[in-house]
């Protein structure tokens, strides 16, 4: 059998492979964390604080429990008695869990209301009675550093959390002061969130004979969670083997099912001390107002080069709003977290980025929306600066990136911030973005209208990715080094289990993860079965975020099958009564080199394993690999954006929109399109719609989904994708990631298309999402409505 | 809260049942049924992941009380596929990498049931149009369009076979 028809039989990399998960999807048989129904469960749900700020007078449960079905309110001093009443966030901060005395945001948990159903637990909620002492309200980042601010924390010194700061600051200073020109930009990424469709929720079943938790959650990360639930629950006889973590089907992920909630640990306690299962399911409003929120970054970029459009230097003063306490789940060294990847695509001589954390009367969290721990305020920023630099110089923006981007030959590439870029080909990316856009031609028609008087306008950004995380020398959660996991197991028939310490949450793991090990051993992707989620059975992993999936648990497959494979050697030359050495490998099979018919298959060999396997050999065909990546991988891409804007209404049109991704080898190219059009379209809602804003007294703007406008497929652009494949040079089969790639690089391309539209008009920046009102009054102020 | 007794029939199969006056449908689909393939996504009538057709018409089942349903016939994504069979829409949706995390999926296919129900050949904008009560928050709804386009043929071609 020619190789090649055996290859596409294994249904290995690069096979457009449909997805086995859909099986269950499709006819509504997920099981979802609401799905699942334990008898005698009870219904946990949560009282929360109307006030931003306030102490907490008295909490009054009579009424409440005198509801029938109402069983218990739970209370921070409840859970005090168990010491429980507070955990720590991944940044090593203190996270409450239900307050003693204040409360420090809108929306925060105040009591539980434990009840036999879902509906009484409700009324259970809106019969608690609260008395609060409101107290002054912080909101604004800045004001809240000013001298005399309200302060966020009783057990902080003030309101600044720390400073962080990266690159060489004499010689970037130096380079700025000699430079030729300059420009600065005050750049705002507002605050977002992910809005997955399913929200966050777990049912605790404590099983008090055997002492023994069951813990089914909406987690991207199962086995961190167990660890972190053995360790602040020690003292309470709670012990790591007898903690089991499931995350089930989840509905969307993106980072906000990272964090620890303070609802998952109430659910817990809850069901320790009743001895019966209990659920919690948050609605939206709670998932919107108090889960994990993304950005909040007060940005002064600053570039500087020469009159002939060089590069040289870069400098970034951060302050970043992490609300009441820092509770982002970034690698525990990296409190900013890739933030420094900010000197993008770009060759710069020297760069110094600082940022500083502080504490408002907000929700806490800060990465959570699909960013790659930050990325996305690095790219947005550099990317909007990049534009600024070429429109100042009258360069043309695509020329002015060609000029200035790293080169092929560089790489490996180290950055002015220290990062080695494993492999890229910029320049071949952004030309086949301009070519399958025509960008010339574009520029042409931009100018025709312009004379018109009519307003459109070409973005483009060329973004480079870090994802993988991570090499452990670098990379922990809380001291957990970010390695992650795979366990094959072949059956004696030549049938595959494998298990992973990842979790998907919609990328679709059971397809693609068993085409990687289909295409190491030969074995068809349908014979092999992938389980991810359960602590119980998987290897312990790190789990799935910031698209670290293929680059960590997807290279651990393809060792692990490997290290099967070299097994499967020894096996076959004993079967064949041959030297090892004199044995060839194709797809799914070993034979004798000369003798293409003396050979044995990887199914046979599986049998062997189990029932003729070779003297002084351990019986059985199975292997783990725990992998910890020598570096990150630099996903990268280009994209080119063409919008039209309405002078009447001030409306932005994206009329166009091309992608040009480079992740490396694509183990599902259906897949990967996929994850590229679900982020380009997680890229076009922070630029052109979603937001979450504070009034002044800390009241949420953005609560639910008619005040937090997600894209329809109405507004959603018609994408457009190209791509270029520059493997990664370490990874075992060439892959990067891509599961962030499209968010990461999109919101600049919208912005800088927007601006590029209004530059002649005198604009130089307009802060996103960018509005119809915002663009209206942007043309208003210079003059440039329809009516003007 | 008062009680009522109220009879439903859902995707064929006539029930019974008891409820209180506030129990919302898609609870009663859920909770008192069992058919939890009819997801809650945002209590507000903006997401439409609870999406079930009401005597034919999409109606977003949160919204909707199960006394309201009395008489009703109501079908849940659990009812399209027929003798084990996918629905030509549930077939596109495999087919065309419709779907990604599944939990909008169930809403958004009956929304697109109902559109190929009352329009047939919709062009890409009808379809945009048709489903731009279901959020989705995975796809970028790219492969919905392309999904709903394959059952609108299917669809067509099988009604063509039956009429031959």
């Amino acid at each position: 059998m020619a190789v090649a028809e055996v290859e596409s039989k294994v249904h290995g990399l690069g096979f457009r492979r449909k997805r086995v998960e859909d099986a269950r999807f499709l006819r509504g048989q997920g099981t979802y964390i609401d799905d699942i129904k334990l008898p005698g469960m009870l219904h946990l749900d949560i009282v929360r604080s109307p006030y931003a700020h306030a102490r907490i007078k008295a909490i009054k449960t009579e009424k409440a429990l005198a509801i029938p079905g109402v069983l218990a309110v739970i209370d921070g001093k409840t859970l005090q008695q168990y010491n429980v009443h507070t955990m720590p966030t991944l940044m090593r901060d203190t996270q409450m869990v239900l307050p003693i005395d204040t409360v420090k945001y809108q929306y925060q948990e105040v009591a539980a209301v434990l009840a036999t159903d879902r509906y009484t637990a409700a009324d259970g909620v809106a019969a608690v009675e609260v008395e609060y002492e409101p107290l002054p309200v912080v909101v604004d980042p800045f004001k809240a550093l000013e001298p005399g601010a309200p302060k966020v924390r009783e057990d902080k010194e003030s309101n600044h959390i720390w400073h962080w700061e990266w690159g060489d600051k004499e010689k970037t200073n130096r380079d700025f002061e000699n430079a030729e020109v300059t420009v600065k930009q005050q750049i705002y990424i507002p605050r977002i969130h992910v809005a997955s469709i399913e929200t966050c929720g777990c049912v605790a079943k404590w099983n008090p004979a055997e002492g023994h938790l069951t813990l089914w959650m909406t987690t991207q990360a199962p086995h961190a969670i167990r660890t972190v639930v053995a360790l602040i629950t020690a003292h309470l006889g709670l012990s790591e083997e007898k903690i089991r973590v499931i995350s089930p089907d989840i509905g969307g992920g993106f980072g906000g099912k990272v964090p620890a909630y303070p609802g998952y640990v109430i659910a817990v306690a809850a069901s320790i001390v009743t001895g019966a299962p209990v659920k919690w399911i948050e609605d939206r409003t709670e998932n919107l107002a108090a889960d994990s929120f993304a950005r909040d970054y007060h940005i002064t970029a600053e570039l500087a080069g020469k009159k002939d459009g060089t590069l040289t230097s870069l400098r970034f003063k951060t302050i970043a709003d992490h609300g009441y306490t820092d509770a982002a789940a970034n690698p525990s060294k990296f409190p900013a977290g890739l933030f420094h990847i900010c000197t993008g695509s770009y060759d710069f001589k020297s760069a110094f980025v600082e940022v500083d954390g502080v504490y408002t009367n907000k929700p806490p969290g800060g990465i959570a929306y699909r960013c790659s721990f930050r990325v996305t305020e690095a790219v947005y920023a550099i990317e909007r600066m990049a534009d600024i630099f070429a429109h100042e110089l009258g360069m043309d923006p695509a020329e002015f990136r060609l000029k200035n981007f790293i080169k092929p030959e560089q790489f490996p590439y180290k950055s002015a911030l220290g990062w080695e870029y494993d492999s890229g080909n910029y320049h071949a990316a952004l030309r086949k973005a301009m070519d399958i856009i025509g960008y010339e031609e574009l520029r042409k028609e931009q100018a025709e209208k312009r004379k018109r008087g009519e307003l459109m306008g070409i973005g483009i950004s060329s973004f480079t990715e870090i994802v993988g995380a991570g090499p452990s020398h670098t990379f922990d959660i809380l001291g957990l080094k970010m390695f992650d996991s795979c366990e094959i197991r072949v059956h004696p028939t030549g049938k595959v289990l494998a298990r992973f310490g990842t979790k998907s949450q919609g990328q679709g793991h059971e397809t693609t993860y068993a085409q990687i090990i289909a295409e190491e051993l030969g074995i068809p992707a349908e014979h092999i079965k992938v389980e991810e989620g359960d602590t119980d059975t998987a290897p312990y992993g790190l789990g799935t975020y910031a698209s670290r999936s293929t680059p960590t648990a997807g290279a651990a497959a393809a060792i692990a099958a490997r290290k099967i494979r070299e097994k499967a050697r020894k096996i076959a030359a004993h079967l064949l009564e041959a030297a090892e050495e004199d044995l060839e490998w194709e797809t799914g099979r070993f034979y004798v080199k000369g003798s293409p018919d003396r050979g044995k298959t990887i199914q046979e060999i599986a049998f062997a394993a189990y029932t003729n396997h070779p003297p002084g050999m351990e019986a059985g065909l199975e292997a783990v690999n725990y992998y910890d990546p020598p570096n990150l991988t630099f996903p990268f891409g280009s994209y080119i954006c063409v919008v039209d804007i309405d002078r009447g209404t001030g409306q932005v049109k994206v009329r166009r929109f091309v992608a040009v991704d480079d992740c490396g080898v694509r183990i599902n190219p259906m897949i990967v399109e996929g994850q590229i059009h679900g982020g380009l379209t997680m890229g076009f809602a922070p630029a052109l719609m979603e937001e979450i804003t504070y009034d002044e007294n800390g009241n949420i703007h953005g609560a639910n989904f008619m005040d937090y406008l997600l894209p329809t497929a109405v507004e959603t652009p018609k994408w457009e994708l190209g791509e270029t494949v520059t493997p990664s040079p370490h990874h075992p089969i060439g892959a990067k990631g891509v599961g962030e790639s499209a968010t990461v690089g999109a919101p600049a391309a919208i912005a800088n298309a927007v601006v590029d539209a209004l530059w002649h008009l005198g604009v130089r920046h307009i802060d996103i999402p960018i509005t119809a009102r915002k663009v209206w009054e942007v043309l208003h102020q210079h003059g440039a409505t329809l009516d003007e | 809260m008062s009680r009522h007794n109220i009879q439903v029939t859902i995707n064929g199969k006539p029930y019974q049942a008891e409820v209180e006056a506030r129990l919302l449908l898609v609870h009663f689909l859920r909770e008192n049924l069992n058919l939890t393939g009819t997801h809650i996504g945002c209590d507000t009538t903006s997401c439409g992941a609870c999406t079930v057709l009401f005597n034919g018409k999409a109606v977003k089942s949160c919204t909707v009380f199960a006394v309201q349903a009395d008489g009703a016939e109501i079908r849940t994504v659990e009812g399209l596929a027929t003798n084990g069979k996918l629905h030509p829409i549930q077939e596109g949706f495999h087919e065309m990498h419709g779907l990604q995390c599944g939990y909008c999926t169930p809403g958004m296919m009956m929304s697109a049931l109902a559109l190929l129900e009352q329009n047939p050949h919709p062009t890409e904008d009808e379809i945009r149009h048709g489903i731009s009560g279901n959020l989705c928050r995975c796809t970028g709804y790219v492969n919905i369009v392309k999904a709903i386009q394959y059952a609108a043929e299917k669809m067509a071609n099988v009604k063509k076979e039956v009429a031959d």
